[in-house]
C-alpha cells in the first residue's frame, strides 16, 4: 500500500470533483471515503490508474452523499448524475486548492488544517495528533473551516503569500507525532512550486531545505537543543543544503527579493561555513539589513543583533540590541548571550536565568537554564 | 496556535464579586451554573478550541519518596494550603487575545442569584514545542 502515491494524488482527485461542480466542502469528504477505500482495497487489488480509480470512487460517494442528503432534506438534486464527458484532465490546477485552504477569511490554525486534509490527504486523526488536540475538536476545526470558505469562487487565484504563511506554520510548528510536519511541509511546498512560477515559492522551499539540512544534527540525544555554532556539522545533510542553495540561487537571479528568499540567504550562509568561526557574518547581516526593510519585524531586528555582535563585537551587538522593546520574545536570551560575549558573566548567568523563566518551550528553557548553570558553576570556582 | 490552561481555584484564587458558598445556592442556580459550563465545553469543541476539561476532588494527598526500600510517606491534606485547584480547561486557540476573551466567558457563569460570578480564572500558557526555524 502506497501512502504516498495516495498523499500525492488527494489534491488532484479533490480539483477533479470541485471542477465537475461539486460543492467543496463534500467533494473534500467524499475524497477521504475514497482514500479510506483504497487503503482497503488496494493491497489485495491494486488499480491500474491510481487517479482514475480515486476520482471514480470519490465521484460515486459524493453522489451517494448528495442523494442522501437530497432525499433527507427533500430538495431538488441541483448535481449532474454522470461525471462530466471526456476524459480526467491530466494537468493538476492544485494550485486553486491552496489559495482555497489558506483564505484569509480562516484563521491560520485552520488553514493549516485545512491544507494539511485537502492538498496534504493526511487524515483528520493524524493531523489531530500533530496538533496535541482531541480528534473531535479537529473535525469541527476542518469542517468550520470548510463551511467558511464554501462560498468562495474556485477559479480565482488568490494571494500566494497567504499559502506561503500557512506552509511556512507547517513547518515551523506542531509536534513530531506521527506524521513529520517538515518533511509535509516540504512535499507540499515542492508540489507547490511545481505548480506556480514565483521567487518567493522557491525561497520558501529553500529556506525549509536549509534548515531541514540540520535537522538531525539540533537536537542532542537526550533531547535537549544543540546551539548552530556547537552543531557537528559533518551530520548536515549536503544533499538537502545543494539543492536548497541552487533552488535561492536560481530565485535570487530573478531580482524580485522577498523575505523568504532573505531568511534562506542567511541559513545558505550558515550552511556554506564548514566551521562556525568561518560563518560570514558581515554578510548576513547585509542580509538582515534587507530583511528588516522586507518585513519591518521586531524579531528580525533582534536577529540583526545577534549577527551585528558577531560581526563587530559584542558591544557593537550590544548597541543593536538597545533600541529594541525588551518584552520581545528571546530578547533577553540574546541580552544574555552578548554579555557573556563582553566578558560580563554575572549579568549573562542573570539575564540567562531570567530567559528561562520566560522561555516559550521546554527545550529552550532547558538550554537556558544550562547556560546559567554553566556560568554559575565557573564563577564560584 | 496556543494552548493555555484556565485554572479554577477553590482557594487561592481573589475572591469574586458575586461570591456565596455552593451550598447556599438554589438547586436551580446549581443546575444552571453546571449546564453554562457545559454548554461553554459543547461550543468550543464546534469552534475547534477544545481540548480538554477536568474536575478535581477538593482533598487530596501529600506523597513523599522515604527512601530506598520504604514505602511512600503520605501526609494531609494541609488545611493551611493556600492554592487549592478546583478543575480546568484546556483550550487550542489562534491568540493570547482569544484566550483572554474565552476566559472571561467562562467567568460569566452564573452563580447566586442566576447572576455571573465573576470568578478570577488564572490563565497559564503551556510551554510548546520548539520551533524549527529559530535565527
Amino acid at each position: 500500500m502506497n501512502e504516498a502515491l495516495l498523499r500525492r494524488l488527494t489534491p488532484s482527485v479533490l480539483a477533479v470533483l470541485v471542477r465537475r461542480g461539486a460543492d467543496f466542502a463534500a467533494a473534500e469528504d467524499a475524497v477521504q471515503d475514497a482514500l479510506v477505500e483504497a487503503v482497503r482495497v488496494w493491497p489485495a487489488d491494486p488499480p491500474r490508474d491510481a487517479k482514475g480509480w480515486l476520482v471514480t470512487v470519490a465521484w460515486r460517494r459524493f453522489l451517494d452523499a448528495t442523494r442522501a442528503d437530497t432525499a433527507r432534506r427533500r430538495r431538488e438534486d441541483h448535481v449532474d448524475e454522470e461525471p462530466a464527458p471526456g476524459p480526467v484532465p491530466g494537468a493538476d490546477d492544485t494550485l486553486q486548492l491552496y489559495f482555497l485552504c489558506a483564505h484569509p477569511s480562516l484563521t491560520a490554525s485552520s488553514a493549516v488544517a485545512l491544507t494539511l486534509r485537502a492538498v496534504g490527504g493526511l487524515t483528520t486523526r493524524q493531523i489531530a495528533q500533530a496538533y496535541l488536540v482531541p480528534e473531535a475538536t479537529m473535525a469541527q476545526r476542518i469542517s468550520r473551516a470548510k463551511r467558511t470558505v464554501s462560498g468562495i469562487r474556485f477559479d480565482r487565484p488568490g494571494d500566494i503569500a497567504t499559502v506561503l504563511r500557512v506552509l511556512y506554520l507547517v513547518f515551523n510548528e506542531g509536534y513530531s507525532g506521527d506524521v513529520d510536519l517538515a518533511a509535509e511541509a516540504i512535499r507540499l511546498t515542492r508540489q507547490l512550486a511545481a505548480q506556480v512560477d514565483h521567487p518567493e515559492v522557491a525561497g520558501l522551499l529553500a529556506l525549509m531545505l536549509l534548515h531541514h539540512a540540520r535537522r538531525t544534527a539540533r537536537t542532542a540525544p537526550d533531547g535537549s537543543l544543540v546551539p548552530l555554532a556547537e552543531q557537528d556539522r559533518g551530520r548536515w545533510d549536503t544533499g538537502s543544503i545543494a539543492e536548497g542553495v541552487t533552488i535561492l540561487q536560481a530565485a535570487l537571479a530573478r531580482d524580485r527579493l522577498g523575505e523568504f528568499q532573505a531568511q534562506a540567504a542567511i541559513a545558505a550562509l550558515h550552511a556554506d561555513a564548514r566551521t562556525a568561526e568561518e560563518t560570514d557574518w558581515v554578510q548576513i547581516v547585509e542580509w538582515y539589513d534587507e530583511l528588516a526593510r522586507l518585513t519591518d519585524s521586531p524579531v528580525v531586528r533582534l536577529n540583526r543583533a545577534v549577527a551585528v555582535g558577531e560581526a563587530d563585537g559584542p558591544r557593537a551587538g550590544l548597541a543593536a540590541l538597545a533600541p529594541l522593546d525588551d518584552a520581545l520574545p528571546r530578547h533577553t536570551a540574546v541580552a544574555a548571550y552578548l554579555h557573556e560575549r563582553d566578558g560580563d558573566l554575572t549579568t549573562a548567568a542573570r539575564l540567562y536565568t531570567e530567559a528561562a523563566r520566560k522561555a516559550p518551550n521546554l527545550a529552550e528553557r532547558d538550554h537556558l537554564t544550562r547556560q546559567a548553570a554553566r556560568l554559575n558553576v565557573r564563577r564560584s570556582r | 496556535m496556543a494552548k493555555y490552561l484556565l485554572l479554577k481555584h477553590y482557594r487561592g484564587a481573589p475572591t469574586p464579586a458575586n461570591f456565596v458558598p455552593m451550598g447556599q445556592w438554589t438547586p436551580q442556580e446549581i443546575s444552571d451554573h453546571v449546564q453554562y459550563m457545559n454548554d461553554f465545553a459543547a461550543r468550543l469543541e464546534q469552534t475547534g478550541e477544545f481540548v480538554d476539561a477536568q474536575a478535581l476532588a477538593p482533598e487530596g494527598t501529600f506523597v513523599q519518596y522515604a527512601g530506598e526500600g520504604r514505602p511512600p510517606v503520605t501526609d494531609g491534606p494541609f488545611a493551611e494550603t493556600k492554592d487549592l485547584i478546583a478543575g480546568w480547561m484546556v483550550i487550542d486557540v489562534d491568540s493570547y487575545e482569544r484566550a483572554v476573551e474565552l476566559a472571561g466567558e467562562l467567568s460569566a457563569a452564573p452563580g447566586a442569584g442566576g447572576k455571573p460570578i465573576h470568578e478570577w480564572l488564572e490563565l497559564r500558557p503551556f510551554l510548546a514545542a520548539p520551533p524549527t526555524i529559530t535565527e
